[in-house]
């Protein structure tokens, strides 16, 4: 059965600004499967992110939603999440805004374990201000920064997640669309920081200048790189050069910071 | 039964009074000469059930404010002047997102990391333009620690009524003193709430004017669902760049403050109904300044002190009436002279204006204010 999608939607607010091709949209069905499957109340939910056109996506959902500026998506999450822990916060971004004006936020959100959602699109680029490398873009690739071919060394955004203490962390592809879905769910029911990095693909102003000739090859690259987890467990290094882990990378529970704060003002209380 | 008195810095009575406000969330990042308000809290709003949180830098401070009054709390942060530089950005974000919170800077030497231990008035011009854009300001300038505490209170107020960003600017001197402090009772200050919609959720838009200059903000985490951006929006929350919707916008967000100064504005005069030489200043600098006027009486100049509590919006027409009736005006503060502009904007020429200014981390004296008086007049 046709999966009802206009319920999560807010009315007369489609359709969204991105490019054909582009696989936020992928994403942002994956999310609304996911947050349907969780049963999230909307009045309860807030939607958080920061600039850029992953960004956009809370505008089109029915829920509490808070469009912010370049890279503060997990710091004003973190505000409301304090402010009213009986709600669920899902912060949704690329990977420029989240892991380089936003790198400070994003990690210590992660060092904190706050029980919120980030859901990264990492499509290796900064696609709205037209193509300037992130610090997600290969090494050797093309943006409109980089005309001599990027310089830089790249971030593995799930390793810094895991890193930096979130304890749940996840990634897929937007080739992988069923697997968003369930990936999110997960993040959403895990008390405490769910990182779920989405590898993702910007056709206008990534595929462009490094020779993807079209969205389907993009889309065969993500397919081809990707490898689960436990089918990794049994390759050489040398099958592995060049592939990306999918699925759960790492979950544990421990402290989540509400809780732990609500502990706090028991003791202020003299509980 | 006697009232509550307590012998306290001025960062710990704003501490205190934001807590009288109401205050349940704190979100900042430590720097001198501010952090006695961010420590004070921490151990105070826990024990009225409210939030206190560390961020890893100012501009996330600023965010989590900004997070936490989305979700009902009344919210505030506490900094010094580079900390308040890095939160610029955001505090434009709560200009035009209208959401209600308290900025203190407490004020040092500077520009960059100056002097963190030193007095500075030199980030006034900063708290009315700091941010980029066009936008309106409140900026109130407590004296004592007294004032501290009841100024903080009425910022929240101001904050809550007017749905903005309200900051307290007051130099270390002023943060750092410490003062017998008379702790109100509940309810002898006026605590002002925010005001919440009426409309069904489904009828509910956060920007719509149609019933005055302040629409009211639901919480989120409320029956009411809505859209926040810091791009130009249209009622509804949503963005537009449609000319007529952004002007309109543009211009009703300055005019909720500029219509209103009268309710905004405060001041404290002494002896200038006779004056012929105002001294206007804030801060420490009107303790220096109240005094040199008694010095100056006594030895028969006819001198008044002005002393603009609200720095911003300007109390335009009362320094440009003053203008028309004194000789000269003396501007006193601890910058190179910054607010020393508006007053010559203001008084067109009518008066002799001087300024009296030091950055070397010392408090002007009574005595420099006085040579400067008898030299202008």
């Amino acid at each position: 059965m046709a999966y009802d999608y206009e319920k999560s939607i807010r009315p007369g607010k489609l359709p969204h600004i991105w490019c054909p091709g582009c696989g936020h949209g992928i994403v942002m069905k994956g999310l609304i499967r996911a947050m349907d499957t969780c049963g999230l109340e909307k009045n309860n939910t807030a939607l958080v992110s920061g600039i850029g056109c992953a960004s956009r996506l809370p505008g089109y959902m029915d829920y509490c939603t808070l469009h912010t500026a370049h890279g503060r998506a997990a710091a004003f999450a973190t505000g409301v999440k304090m402010a009213k822990p009986e709600m669920t916060v899902i912060c949704v971004g690329g990977d420029g805004d989240g892991t380089a004006i936003g790198g400070n936020h994003f990690i210590h959100a992660c060092r904190r374990n706050i029980d919120m959602t980030y859901v990264i699109m990492n499509n290796s680029i900064y696609g709205m201000t037209g193509g300037q490398f992130s610090p997600c873009t290969p090494t050797g690739a093309k943006a409109s920064t980089t005309p001599y071919g990027n310089p830089d060394p790249t971030f593995d955004i799930s390793k810094l997640a895991i890193g930096a203490g979130a304890t749940f962390v996840a990634r897929t592809t937007a080739f992988h669309a069923t697997q968003i879905d369930k990936l999110i769910a997960e993040g959403i029911q895990h008390k405490g920081m769910a990182v779920i990095e989405v590898l993702d693909d910007c056709p206008t102003t990534y595929g462009r200048r490094n020779k993807f000739r079209s969205v389907v090859d993009m889309m065969k690259r993500l397919k081809d790189i990707a490898v689960p987890v436990a089918a990794a467990a049994k390759m050489t290094a040398e099958q592995l050069e060049g592939k990306v882990l999918t699925g759960v990378l790492y979950k544990e529970d421990k402290p989540e910071y509400c809780e732990q704060y609500a502990k706090v003002i028991a003791k202020a209380q003299g509980a | 039964m006697a009232k509550k008195v307590a012998l306290l810095q001025g960062n710990e009575a704003c501490a205190h009074g934001a807590i009288y406000a109401g205050a349940k969330f704190f979100g900042g990042y430590p720097i001198t000469p501010s952090t006695e308000v961010a420590e004070v809290l921490s151990n105070e709003l826990p024990k009225v059930g409210g939030k206190f949180i560390q961020m890893e830098d100012e501009i996330g401070a600023m965010a989590a404010v900004i997070g936490g009054a989305l979700a009902g709390s009344k919210a505030i942060t506490a900094t010094s002047g580079p900390g308040v530089s890095l939160k610029q950005e955001l505090i434009g974000y709560a200009c035009i997102a209208e959401i209600p919170c308290v900025i203190i800077n407490v004020m040092r030497g500077g520009p960059s990391t100056g002097m963190p231990t030193g007095p500075g008035q030199s980030d006034v011009m900063q708290a009315r333009w700091g941010t980029h854009g066009d936008h309106a300001a409140i900026a109130l300038a407590p004296a004592s620690c007294q004032e501290i505490f009841s100024e903080t209170v009425r910022a929240f107020n101001l904050a809550e009524k007017y749905r903005m960003p309200v900051q307290v600017v007051y130099d270390e001197i002023v943060g750092h003193m410490r003062e017998r402090i008379v702790f109100p009772e509940p309810g002898e200050l006026e605590v002002v709430e925010r005001i919440a919609p009426t409309v069904e959720p489904k009828d509910y838009k956060p920007y719509d004017a149609s019933k005055g200059d302040v629409p009211p903000l639901a919480a989120f985490g409320s029956e009411y669902r809505f859209h926040v951006t810091g791009l130009n929006k249209a009622a509804d929350g949503f963005p537009t760049t449609k000319a007529e919707l952004v002007d309109a916008e543009e211009r009703r967000q300055i005019r909720k403050v500029e219509a209103n100064a009268a309710d905004i504005e405060s001041n404290e005069e002494y002896l200038t109904e006779d004056a012929e030489v105002v001294i206007l200043a804030y801060g420490s600098t009107a303790r220096s300044a109240r005094y040199a006027v008694n010095e100056l009486r006594k030895e028969g100049v006819k001198a008044g002190l002005f002393r603009p509590i609200t720095l911003w919006p300007f109390p335009e027409k009362r320094v440009a009436a003053l203008a028309q009736q004194a000789k000269a005006i003396v501007v006193p503060e601890l910058n190179l002279g910054q607010m020393i502009l508006e007053v010559e904007r203001v008084i067109k020429g009518n008066a002799t204006l001087a300024g009296v200014n030091r950055v070397d981390g010392e408090p002007i004296n009574p005595g420099q204010i006085m040579n400067k008086v008898k030299e202008v007049m």
